[in-house]
């Protein structure tokens, strides 16, 4: 038992030596949690700041006015049902394109140097800045397609950009289905669109949505390549209503409208030299912060629901 | 070795297998299954047991690459199960699979027991409600979850979820059930249960188990195949393996020697 007398015999010095190992065990966490104050605390030094100074619009004409030459009178009517329109856009096509892509990539594609490739180029195409988006948007869907400076170009346009958000998103959810589930529906003689409709999509589909709701607020925030597609900044009119009370109810006029959307009449109100629209250009900031944020809540939340019935 | 008058239900014949990456995991393996019998096949880590149980049911079509040699012929109809032109899925439903760890679906316990009915496209609802009893019956489990079919399977304790997983595989009426060390995940009592069953089970179809755990097979099984680095060494009556053993490699695995 040399090596036990060992440690009775320089006891103090090994006590001395653990002590040393936890005191840069005690260093590494400060520093960590340092780092992480720094990030919080200067975002909700903004956010509040934002609050603070958007504080006097925060009513309801806000929302209901349109934007106006006078400070007081102007408001966010026209940016938000811009923005609710084109968010519907986005969501009706980038939704059912990633989603299939990403169950494709994940369960259906062969593994080779294509796929791989593929797979890396939707890794890569999160990160391309907005605004090549924006100008591939304003040759593609501008002028090739010739859908003019629309909701629906718009729409498509973030739908692109959130594309690889989604496909990302899905592939990883369903990575996290285990192979054992799998192999227990093939066991049993399922076919693989079987074990996809009814096992990998089911179990993954609220890490799916978590990937959509937050591709979703990354759009609505997105202002770059908007305006490089020739969003208005300044509209006093609303697009066709998309309901309407005849038949057939529904009415696609909007599509092709001009519009705006929030983060662009943000901008356009700060870019004003008269400081009052400072203030509605505050309002508009919080605003989108909120919404985000309530998007963000909601796609944990419903994660929390969905995964409380699931254990692996 | 084996009574002449028992009848082979499947036979592999010069079965080999390789893996993707190119290695050789079964050797030339050819031995029958009898029906209404249970075959439990033991032999250390890596020695392909587990790899021949799934070559049965062709669990190894699901990743790119792997490649079969070799026949495995279920009887009466002679269909080599391991034809290309036979439909993996088709193999499927004639012999059915429990997996080592118990794998419940994230649905309640009917659906769990139903879905292989439901992949058929059953979906009768008195039929399917038959169904669903009976396998819990014949997995000794129907008592425990009457009043709650409707629950969560992730509810049930792990031997119950493995016997769930018996139910499901059992609900299609299956003619050979593969089982891979059914019991490694559950406790002693649980054990206990699952052979239990898995002995009762002998009387309806025919079973195929790998055992890491030597006096599982010789509780349990009625022939013993021993095999080693994807060779079978030596394939007998259970009570022949454990008390004779005819090869020295079998004599020093059993009483532990080695392995």
């Amino acid at each position: 038992m040399e090596h036990r007398a060992s440690v009775i015999e320089n006891l103090g010095e090994v006590r001395a030596m653990i002590k040393r190992h936890k005191r840069n065990d005690l260093l590494f966490a400060g520093l960590g949690l340092l780092c992480l104050m720094l990030g919080l605390v200067t975002l909700m030094l903004l956010f509040w700041q934002l609050i603070a100074d958007g504080y006097p619009k925060f009513t309801l004409d806000f929302l209901t006015e349109f934007p106006s030459r006078h400070a007081s009178r102007a408001g966010l009517l026209s940016a938000w049902t811009g923005s609710l329109l084109v968010m519907t856009v986005t969501f009706v096509t980038a939704v059912p394109i990633g989603v299939a892509a990403g169950l494709y990539l994940e369960e259906y594609a062969p593994k080779n140097w294509f796929t791989d490739l593929i797979e890396i180029n939707v890794s890569n195409l999160a990160g391309v800045p907005s605004i090549i988006y924006g100008l591939l948007a304003l040759g593609l869907f501008v002028y090739m397609l010739g859908f003019g400076q629309s909701i629906l170009t718009a729409g498509l346009t973030l739908a692109l950009l959130i594309l690889p958000i989604v496909i990302v998103s899905t592939r990883e959810a369903i990575r996290a289905i285990p192979v054992s589930i799998r192999e227990a529906a093939y066991g049993v003689g399922a076919t693989k669109w079987q074990v996809v409709y009814d096992h990998v999509f089911k179990y993954s589909y609220g890490g799916i949505l978590t990937g959509v709701i937050i591709g979703m607020s990354r759009a609505l925030g997105e202002t770059a390549p908007i305006i490089t597609i020739g969003a208005l900044t300044f509209i006093a009119f609303l697009p066709p209503a998309p309901i309407t009370a005849e038949p057939p109810f529904l009415n696609f006029e909007w599509l092709s409208s001009g519009f705006t959307v929030m983060p662009i009449q943000m901008f356009n109100w700060l870019s004003r030299p008269d400081h009052a629209f400072h203030i509605n250009a505050a309002a508009t900031g919080a605003l989108i912060i909120v919404v985000t944020l309530l998007m963000n809540g909601a796609a944990i939340w419903m994660r929390y629901k969905i995964r409380k019935n699931i254990k692996w | 070795m084996a009574n002449v008058t028992t009848p082979i239900k499947a036979e592999a014949r010069d079965l080999n297998f390789f893996y993707s990456n190119g290695a050789r995991a079964l050797k030339g393996i050819s031995m029958p299954l009898y029906e209404n019998k249970i075959t439990a096949l033991i032999g250390p880590s890596g020695c392909g047991k587990s790899t021949f149980l799934r070559c049965f049911n062709r669990m190894h079509d699901l990743y790119p690459g792997n490649k079969y040699q070799g026949q495995i012929v279920m009887h009466p109809d002679n269909t080599n199960v391991l034809d290309a032109g036979v439909d993996p899925i088709e193999v499927r439903m004639r012999i059915s699979m429990v997996f080592q760890k118990p794998n419940p679906f994230p649905k309640s316990i009917y659906e769990n027991v139903a879905y292989g009915l439901r992949v058929r496209g059953e979906n009768n609802k008195r039929i399917m409600d038959d169904k669903v009893e009976e396998a819990l019956k014949g997995a000794a489990l129907w008592n425990e979850v009457k009043d709650r079919l409707h629950d969560l399977a992730f509810n049930l304790s792990g031997g119950q979820q493995q016997r769930l997983c018996i139910a499901r595989a059992l609900a299609t009426d299956p003619e050979i059930m593969l089982f891979d060390e059914p019991t490694s995940a559950l406790d002693p009592i649980a054990t206990a249960n699952i052979e239990e069953l898995m002995v009762e089970l002998r009387s309806k179809l025919t079973i195929l188990v790998v055992t890491h755990n030597m006096q599982q097979a010789a509780r349990v099984s009625d022939y013993t195949a021993y095999m080693y680095l994807g060779e079978l060494i030596e394939y007998n009556d259970t009570d022949k393996i454990f008390t004779t053993p005819s090869r020295k490699e079998t004599e020093d695995y059993i009483t532990g020697k080695f392995g």
